[in-house]
């Protein structure tokens, strides 16, 4: 093993972000810090989830990991290389190796392309592959996230919200990266889909030693595709360590509250339940 | 009587390679005061039945149903002006794709406050300070600030919460809420779903919620639907369908709950069925 090969995939060191925020009656326009301050380092092969609170800046970091936004501070760090797409504008090479998957779907398809060629641009754009092994990539890939042939005429409104979250997936896989962020992959699947989609996640992983960072809210997918695991709030990471730790045992009360508050399925609290309801009704 | 009661529903789409079959024959019905969810696998038709209820389907769309009333009016052929008065104030609809719903060229205030003046008439200022009470409701957070941003300008998250409040702000009758939290941590989630149950049980909004998520099933609903494939595959009342579920489909989707996931690899709903049939 080269000595290179041990740095980090991707690397953040105190990463800060600040959004100008609208003045209002209330208060003068502004600033406000989403990021204060962020450290991780993620390995190549190995995933990185991101959990916290809603507002609490999981989305701010993964655009700045993706290289879609520049930080307002800190540094990234690529395959221990500088990156500072304020100044200089990623490559084509770079582009392709870090992916991403947005948590709003419907906003990042061009509603009027059909979803074959969302699929096969990136190939056109970045390699000099033949049109039909385009074509053969794409079609691959769409039956790989449960979908079907048909699908690849039709235009991003005639899908589902869990069908256009795997064509999303999709999409990004199409140019292999090496580094992939997940933002909320699989938030409006049910879970036989959900499943497949992780399973695939976790074979090409497996096949390519792909690095990912995994933004979720949901602990049982975190407990399943994670290595190491990121608590933040408020901007601030305050939890970070590897998944047997932190499912052994939280520390912040934010994760512990995300332990309380899971929802039972048993049976008994069922019956308590529909009971209460039924006196509330009658009373 | 039945809320909304809904029969033998088909949807039919156009497509390049021919017609397509999205809602096939399914039966829907609410009362008042209830909770029914639909639950089922991803393009199952979940979200068509209920956008063809709301009359908000593309024109490609060939909608046929035996009946579709509410409140036993027929709504299948409203005019533009009657479903105005009917969608929006008495029916609203928390969209699947919050984001996608909201519209990019105006602040989150002046979307809320323009249903509240509209549906309500209230007054610019009246409006703003309820707008800024259903913002605290749904737990957005420093709402004087928010209410005055675009939603580009809030988190996945925050525009789902505006998007709950401005579907409850007009206190519906009929509530119907399209995968209502899946942007939002199970600590939220439960603040959300206990705002929706306390309004379903303060002022008796039926609700009908769109959910894979099981645990929401337990924690909220009375009545339970099962689709799959386009068809109803089960109906019945929470309890027995978490006691006995009566269709592979449904044991399929109770066994794939994440505490019952084993291994490293997890289970979907097809490797159940192949072990349904080898046993
Ligand atoms: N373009 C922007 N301008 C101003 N504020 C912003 C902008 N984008 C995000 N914010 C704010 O920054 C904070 C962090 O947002 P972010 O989208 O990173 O949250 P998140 O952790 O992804 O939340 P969620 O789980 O709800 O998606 C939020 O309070 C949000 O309102
Ligand atoms: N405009 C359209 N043209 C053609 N097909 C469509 C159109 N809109 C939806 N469909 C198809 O109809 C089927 C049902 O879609 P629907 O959105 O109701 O699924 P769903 O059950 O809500 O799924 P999800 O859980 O993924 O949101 C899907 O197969 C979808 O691809
Ligand atoms: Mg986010
Ligand atoms: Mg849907």
């Amino acid at each position: 093993m080269t000595a290179t090969s041990l740095a980090p995939v991707v690397e953040g060191r105190g990463i800060v972000q600040d959004y100008a925020v609208p003045g209002s009656l209330f208060a003068r326009a502004g600033k406000v810090r989403a990021l204060n301050g962020i450290d991780f380092a993620v390995d190549k092969g190995k995933t990185l989830a991101i959990v916290g609170e809603s507002g609490s800046g999981k989305s701010t970091l993964a655009r700045i990991i993706a290289l879609i936004d520049a930080p307002s501070g800190g540094e990234l760090r690529i395959d221990d290389h500088p990156v500072d797409i304020a100044r200089k504008r990623p490559g084509p090479a770079l582009r392709s190796k870090v992916q991403m998957v947005f948590q709003n779907p419907y906003g990042s398809l061009n509603p009027r392309q059909k979803i074959g060629n969302v699929l096969m641009e990136p190939l056109v754009i970045n390699t000099d592959m033949p049109a039909s092994e385009r074509r053969d990539r794409a079609e691959a890939m769409i039956k790989k996230v449960g979908l079907q042939p048909e699908h690849f005429n039709r235009y991003p409104h005639m899908f589902s919200g869990g069908q256009r979250q795997r064509i999303a997936i999709a999409r990004a896989l199409m140019l292999n990266p090496s580094l992939l962020v997940l933002d909320e992959p699989v938030s409006a699947l049910d879970l036989s889909v959900q499943a497949q989609v992780l399973n695939l996640l976790a074979d090409l992983q497996d096949e390519f030693d792909l690095t990912y960072v995994f933004v979720s809210h949901d602990l049982s997918v975190v407990r399943y595709i994670a290595d190491e695991v990121m608590v933040i709030s408020k901007g601030e990471a305050v939890e970070q360590g590897s998944r047997e730790a932190l499912f052994a045992d939280p520390q912040h009360p934010y994760t512990r509250a995300l332990f309380a508050a899971t929802p039972v399925t048993d049976v008994a609290a069922i019956r308590a339940r529909v009971e209460r309801r039924k006196a509330a009704r009658a009373g | 009587m039945a809320l909304l009661n809904i029969k033998n529903l088909t949807v039919k789409f156009a497509t390049a390679t021919g017609s397509f079959t999205a809602v096939d024959g399914i039966d829907v019905h609410v009362d008042r005061g209830e909770v029914l969810a639909i639950v089922g696998e991803s393009g199952s038709g979940k979200s068509v039945s209920m956008l063809a209820v709301m009359g908000l389907l593309p024109d490609t769309a060939t909608i046929t149903a035996d009946e579709m009333t509410y409140d036993g009016r027929d709504i299948s052929d409203l005019s533009a002006t009657e479903r105005r008065h009917l969608i929006g104030r008495e029916i609203t609809m928390i969209f699947q794709e919050p984001v996608a719903s909201l519209n990019p060229s105006f602040t989150v205030g002046f979307q809320i406050e323009e249903v509240l003046r509209l549906n309500l008439g209230l007054s610019r200022h009246e409006a703003r300070t309820r707008a800024l009470d259903l913002f605290r409701a749904v737990g957005i957070p420093d709402p004087e600030t928010k209410i005055d941003a675009y939603p580009h300008q809030m988190s996945g998250g925050q525009c789902q919460r505006v998007m709950i409040a401005i579907a409850i702000a007009s206190n519906p009758r009929l509530l119907i809420a399209d995968e209502p939290t899946t942007a939002l941590d199970v600590t939220i989630q439960k603040q959300i779903l206990d705002l929706l149950m306390k309004l379903q049980e303060d002022f008796g909004m039926a609700l009908i919620l769109i959910t894979h998520d099981m645990g929401v099933v337990a924690e909220t609903a009375d009545r339970v639907v099962v689709q799959y494939q386009g068809k109803k595959m089960e109906e019945a009342d929470v309890l027995s369908l978490f006691e006995a579920p009566q269709s592979p489909y449904t044991r399929a989707l109770l066994s794939a709950l994440p505490e019952h996931a084993t291994g490293d690899r997890l289970p979907t709903v097809s490797d159940f069925f192949s072990q349904e049939v080898a046993r």
